[in-house]
């Protein structure tokens, strides 16, 4: 049976003084093996002590973003054989602080997408059905709407890694999604706080979170549209 | 482990932080001091994995009304679901679903610009005549824009989020449940939250079975910890089994497939749902059509070489009609199985998918002590979602699941908040959180032979085996004495690691612990119902027995770790309309 090497990163803070890398050999046991199913093999077969965040292991709850071999993907969607390969090094995302092994502090990705706003705002009356809204209209969340909030993007930021203020494109993109939908009348509330030195001006379209999404979202493009936004409402 | 114990003070409490849990701390924030505690971060919820739609008779399709929805309701859970409940929820959705769109949530679009309906299985017109348009819907990610809008809504009414806390003991003063013990997943730390009422909405347990369409999280935590506090789990032995699970894996594929126009082949490349279900062929509910296929595996007709499986086909609808309405699973069955399913049919198999039954309540969610005959609420104590039960019956219909999470949330958010307003908290006694305590601690420091991969591998492959799709009473029997080795082995666990942080060798020990219980509760009362009945079939009693058969089984842990089951009463007499009778089961 093939077999490939995980060297994980390890660190327990009750225990460790600082933090190591770990190898595992892992059998790849069916054509297709999907990373999580290698870590929880470790896990279960192994070493019952790593700890790893998992939960829906179909990409959608955007629990297990993790950093394998310098880039950030969801294990429980990337298939071992796809990697290339027999050696993955297994990180934590980067720019977080790290809780233990591969569990990584999330707190500043949540405030983040709190303030911006993330919910419709509205001001004037609602219908007693639902709001109209042209197939078109609705087309425009297409791209947004799907986001996980896995921090894959903001992890892989620059920008985000080197300015602890900046929103990051996590939190950019969740703005555009409510800026972008014609129910939406919160746009004079939602703008003040991304037209900043630590809001959209901070990206410098270096594209890493376009390349780290695993749902093919395009964050730098939801920023050029609030920085577009921006510049209409000024001139 | 410390034994300090920080005290938070909250008018409710919700435990959990899914569909149900976030529209009730959306809406009792409005009014009263409300904290979610929930083991993972609210959008990582099971919710999040919803995928076709939420039923409303919204009729923007074509002609409905809830009174076929009710209907559909009842005669797809088999009779067993309470009249009264079914009737709240049918008459609730069209506003409920109007309330989700106000927020914010992304449906799909008819070309006039209101909210896109899909056929789904069991949903007619005119009491079953043909298939009809209810399912409400976001291409095939439903569930994940309803738990995103309904985070975000939560977020700004101000609730407080207790993220990665693990709760261990739900907290009973004087038959008045008032808090809950908790520990904080990221340091160890322990949080008693005291309230004057809470709210269970910790969803299912459906990783009990191997083949099972559920998250890592989805260990029947609050369905155990309801049971240990002296509570009822109602139905227990009716566990849905979906249809079009992958093959290999168990991931969901939606029905909302079917509903587009997709259809099962079996290995003679036969369309043989319309030999079960000349009516409404593959939209039939889920366990005539999980039936269904077992039956053709069975007997031979399975497809590939293993003969061991059966195709969904959605190819025909054309590629541009999957990408816009079914691009989530298109993706799905490419990473799992290599299938891309605008040029080839989806190799499927049931799954375990949802937990018909729950914590016994009424049709407003309250709880109720249960039992023979009661309907005495317990106050201060609420449940809504897949964790509670009362409008699915013996088999939940499609899409009925995320109604179930808004009007439950809404409707227990509301009169907790209300009960919360007109009544003290009331004072905790010494013994609060004893129980908790002494399962973390035995836990932690367990020092023995087996570990989590064990002793799950033991209980999900016999109860897969034996008390899942086709059940009979000799292979219950085994399940029985399965399960039994499996606590036996327990009771010599061992925790390797002693972090006080991010232990999650301690959560699945936590977590097996649970799914044991969870596990024997399903098999018992499935060995002790003598009929078929929705998702419970047995072999060798073929037949729904309505004369003995149409009641709740009532499950109780006893203080000497004992089990006993009991039986209620149907609730047969819907709020304003008459009685739908039992009748023969056909479509």
């Amino acid at each position: 049976m093939e077999k490939v090497t995980f060297e994980i990163f390890r660190y327990d803070p009750d225990k460790d003084k600082k933090p190591y890398y770990q190898k595992f050999s892992v059998e790849v046991r069916e054509p297709g093996m999907l990373l999580l199913t290698g870590l929880n093999q470790i896990k279960w077969e192994q070493d019952t002590t790593l700890s790893f965040r998992r939960s829906c292991r179909e990409g959608v709850c955007g629990s297990d973003g993790l950093n394998i071999n310098g880039v950030n993907m969801l294990s429980c969607i990337t298939r071992i054989n796809d990697l290339g390969g027999k050696h993955f090094v297994i990180q934590p995302l980067p720019g977080m602080p790290v809780i233990k092994d591969l569990v990584v502090d999330v707190e500043d990705l949540y405030t983040k997408f709190i303030t911006v706003k993330p919910y419709l705002i509205r001001k004037s009356s609602v219908p007693d059905i639902e709001f109209y809204q042209s197939p078109e209209d609705r087309k425009k969340l297409d791209g947004l709407y799907e986001c996980i909030l896995c921090g894959c993007c903001s992890s892989s930021c620059p920008s985000y890694w080197f300015d602890k203020k900046y929103l990051g494109p996590s939190a950019l993109i969740r703005a555009w999604r409510y800026l972008s939908d014609s129910r939406d009348e919160g746009a004079d509330e939602r703008l003040p706080v991304l037209n900043d030195k630590h809001g959209v001006w901070r990206c410098h379209t270096i594209y890493n979170c376009v390349k780290a999404c695993p749902k093919e979202l395009n964050p730098t493009q939801a920023i050029t549209g609030i920085r577009k936004m921006l510049m209409d409402k000024q001139f | 482990m410390s034994v300090k114990i920080e005290k938070h003070t909250y008018d409710v409490v919700i435990v959990g932080a899914g569909g149900a849990g976030l529209n009730a701390a959306q809406v009792a924030s409005q009014y009263v001091k409300t904290a979610v505690i929930a083991k993972v971060y609210p959008n990582r919820s099971h919710t999040i994995s919803a995928q076709g739609g939420v039923a409303a008779s919204l009729g923007n399709e074509e002609p409905d009304n809830w009174h076929w929805h009710m209907f559909d309701t009842v005669k797809g859970g088999d009779y067993l679901g309470d009249q009264d409940a079914c009737e709240f929820l049918c008459r609730s959705a069209p506003e409920m679903v109007r309330e989700l769109e106000h927020m914010g949530m992304p449906f799909n679009r008819t070309k006039e610009g209101k909210i896109a309906q899909r056929p789904f299985g069991g949903h007619t017109s005119n009491y079953g005549q043909k298939p009809v348009r209810r399912a409400c819907y976001v291409a095939d990610r439903t569930g994940h824009a309803m738990l995103q809008t309904l985070f975000e809504k939560s977020v700004s009414q101000g609730t407080q989020f207790y993220s990665e806390f693990y709760a261990l003991e739900l907290v009973t003063t004087k038959g008045a449940v008032n808090g809950v013990l908790c520990f904080d997943m990221k340091d160890g730390s322990l949080h008693m939250f005291h309230a004057k009422a809470v709210i269970m909405a910790t969803g299912g347990s459906g990783r009990v079975f191997m083949t099972n369409a559920n998250a890592h999280i989805n260990t029947g935590d609050g369905i155990a910890m309801t049971l240990r506090a002296g509570f009822t789990w109602s139905d227990p032995e009716f566990f849905q089994f979906h249809p079009t699970g992958i093959y290999g894996h168990g991931n969901l594929i939606t029905e909302a497939v079917r509903g587009e126009g997709g259809y099962l082949l079996n290995g003679n490349g036969e369309r043989f749902m319309e030999r079960y279900a000349p009516t409404i062929k593959d939209l039939a509910p889920r366990d005539i059509v999980s039936r269904c296929m077992t039956r053709e595996i069975i007997e031979g007709r399975g497809a590939g070489p293993n003969k061991d499986h059966i195709k969904l086909k959605i190819d025909h609808i054309g590629a541009a009609a999957i990408m816009e309405k079914l691009p989530g699973i298109h993706e799905l069955a490419l990473t799992f199985t290599n299938v891309d399913c605008i040029k080839e049919p989806i190799p499927v198999i049931p799954t375990s998918h949802y937990q018909n039954g729950g914590i016994a309540t009424n049709y407003l969610g309250n709880v109720i002590t249960g039992g023979k005959g009661s309907y005495e609420t317990v106050p201060g104590f609420y449940a809504a979602g897949e964790c509670s039960a009362s409008v699915h019956g013996a088999n939940r219909l499609g899409t009925n699941s995320l109604l179930d999470l808004i009007v439950y949330g809404r409707t227990t958010g509301e009169l907790a908040a209300k009960y919360a307003k007109e009544n003290n908290i009331v004072d905790m006694d010494e013994n609060a959180g004893k129980t908790g305590l002494e399962l973390l601690n035995r836990l932690a420091n367990a020092n023995g032979k087996h570990t989590f991969s064990e002793i799950y591998n033991k209980m999900a492959v016999t109860m897969h085996q034996n008390v899942g799709v086709l059940r009979n009473g000799n292979n219950m029997e085994k399940a029985i004495k399965d399960l039994k080795e499996a606590r036996d082995m327990m009771k010599d666990y061992r925790v390797t690691d002693r972090s006080s942080v991010y232990n999650l060798d301690l959560i699945e020990a936590l977590e097996i612990e649970n799914m044991l219980l969870v596990s024997r509760i399903i098999a018992d009362a499935a060995l002790s119902r003598k009929e078929s009945r929705g998702s419970h079939y047995r072999d060798d009693y073929p037949d729904r027995d309505d004369a003995n058969g149409q009641n709740h089984t009532q499950a109780f842990l006893e203080p000497d770790g004992s089990t006993r089951l009991d039986y209620r009463s149907v609730r047969t007499t819907p709020l304003t309309v008459p009685t739908f009778p039992p009748k023969a089961r056909v479509y």
